[in-house]
């Protein structure tokens, strides 16, 4: 299942490399030995039902759980030992990880620049604030933003620091469908124009077909499908995505059923 | 030189260290500055404290000859304590304010270094600090005409030995809190309270059962506390106490960080800092 696609970033090492990945909890195996590599500039979504092994990959190969057994690497970096080597040439947003509520847009973005090394920061600030249609909102408490608001300016602290790798987890979660079409083009655009690689967690299969060149789809730990969305789709003789999700997903409640 | 390697020397170089020592403090100061209650709050225990070991002072030096004498030495002895649990509450809440903003996993995954978080909370326990025990001191003068600073030198040994007992108080409370989340926030909040009687605030080493002495002893607060006694009540100053205080502290501090070390290692086995909750 393993696909092996050369980086040509600057490190000459690919953005994301996963090994024999392994991560136990006790008596549950969260993730069960998966490999899987990315290439420059692509886009991937890790999919799978509640439980899958989707957070626990993605927070390994952001280095905040250390792994059983095996590696995660990113730009050749042991993610358990060497992360702070490439931190800065990475970032991540999430709905589910929020900024300081009482902080103004700007205090927020500022703060996050400064960590991230970003040169001019109130100019990449004014940037990215243009970009994602946050300038008037810059001088606004975060805590009192709505939820699509929030969902930008978590957007724009993950693309401050211009990440060679970017992981989203739920990027266009409560946002109306025009902003998160909006939304997608520009997530698009970024990972084109920077040849930025791309890993997204989704639950959107819409998203998914629109963005993603690789779907890696988990269940119970392991990866049991790596391929493109439309080979997925041909493969499991459905029409979109979201019927070979609910296919995949309803097969496993099934075999539960049958195993109880 | 390629240029992912010149960006991480640019990253790893002492400017880009304070850089984000700097950004970590500012984050906290617009925290400090934005909400006036949470200003308030600083000020008020010591506040209460004081004027409650105050008056308490005044009454007695009616009525007792010792506490004639001894003018001073309670309100001295409640600054000098508000000086460990404020810092060390500083610094602790602090870090709990990235759990209580839901933030904690965005400076994780940021550039940022543990000995640089570290070093941002030592930077606002100071700030915080200055906020609660300056008017505080002021006001025991004002009040009591109690001059904190007519210690003088020795005022800056108390001083610096019970700040850095703080700081390995709080390493030793976040660690606990990172590894086992807000369930353990508690522990945050009152691991300094059990120093209260055991470093002898407000009476001397020999009034502990002698089995308790050594205990005593082995904690810097308890020299900090004796040496004011002893330039109250005698006029001395006890630059031995305050070097074995230090000397203790040092070790102290290193034990602290190398528990919150630990501890951090641990809740990134365990999968806590990914699942930071009760």
């Amino acid at each position: 299942m393993q696909k092996l696609i050369p980086g040509t970033n600057g490190s000459g090492q690919p953005p994301a490399e996963v090994r024999d990945l392994r991560k136990v909890y006790g008596e549950v195996t969260a993730v069960d030995g998966i490999s899987f590599t990315l290439g420059d500039g692509s886009i991937t979504a890790l999919l799978g039902g509640n439980g899958a092994g989707k957070t626990t990959t993605i927070s390994m190969l952001m280095g905040l759980v250390i792994p059983t057994s095996g590696e995660a690497r990113v730009f050749g970096a042991d993610m358990a030992r060497e992360r702070h080597n490439v931190l800065h040439r990475m970032n991540f947003g999430s709905p589910y990880v929020d900024v300081p509520m009482r902080l103004t847009v700007r205090q927020n973005l500022e703060i996050f620049a400064r960590l991230y090394g970003v040169r001019d920061l109130k100019g990449r600030v004014a940037e990215i604030a243009a970009d994602l249609r946050l300038t008037d909102l810059l001088d606004r408490r975060y805590g009192k933003l709505s939820a699509g608001q929030k969902t930008r300016v978590s957007l724009a602290k993950a693309l401050l620091n211009e990440p060679e790798l970017l992981l989203l987890d739920e990027p266009t979660a409560s946002l109306d469908p025009d902003t998160a079409d909006w939304v997608r083009s520009k997530l698009e655009s970024y990972c084109r124009e920077q040849r930025a690689t791309l890993v997204l967690a989704s639950h959107n299969m819409a998203e998914v077909e629109r963005l993603a060149t690789r779907v890696i789809m988990l269940e119970n730990g392991r990866i049991i499908a790596d391929e493109t969305p439309a080979e997925l789709i041909k493969r499991f003789g459905r029409d979109t995505l979201e019927e070979v999700f609910l296919a995949i997903a309803r097969r496993g409640s099934e075999d539960t059923e049958m195993g109880s | 030189m390629s240029r992912a390697v010149s960006r991480l020397r640019e990253q790893t170089s002492l400017a880009a260290s304070a850089s984000r020592v700097w950004a970590m403090v500012l984050r906290y100061w617009y925290v400090i500055r934005s909400s006036w209650p949470r200003t308030a709050e600083l000020v008020y225990w010591p506040l209460v404290q004081m004027l409650m070991w105050g008056f308490l002072q005044s009454y007695l030096a009616q009525t007792t000859s010792f506490a004639a004498k001894a003018a001073g030495l309670f309100i001295g002895a409640v600054l000098l304590w508000d000086i460990l649990v404020r810092s060390q509450l500083g610094f602790a809440v602090a870090f709990l304010e990235e759990i209580w903003s839901r933030n904690l996993g965005h400076l994780m995954m940021s550039p940022l270094r543990p000995s640089e978080l570290v070093a941002a909370l030592i930077a606002v326990s100071l700030i915080k600090l200055m906020v609660a025990m300056v008017p505080v001191a002021l006001l025991a003068y004002l009040f009591f005409g109690f001059n904190v600073l007519s210690l003088g030198f020795a005022f800056a040994a108390f001083f610096a030995n019970l700040v850095i007992m703080s700081w390995s108080l709080g390493l030793i409370s976040t660690g606990v809190v990172l590894r086992w989340g807000l369930g353990a926030e508690s522990f945050a909040w009152l691991i300094v309270f059990v120093f209260l009687p055991l470093c002898c605030v407000y009476y001397p080493v020999a009034t502990l059962p002698v089995w308790l002495q050594p205990v005593a002893l082995a904690l810097p607060p308890t020299y900090v506390f004796e040496g004011l006694r002893a330039i109250v009540l005698d006029g001395t100053f006890l630059g031995t106490y305050m070097l074995a205080a230090l000397a203790l502290n040092l070790v102290y501090f290193v034990l602290g960080f190398a528990a919150f070390a630990y501890l951090l290692h641990s809740a990134r086995v365990n999968g806590t800092l990914v699942q930071m909750g009760e």
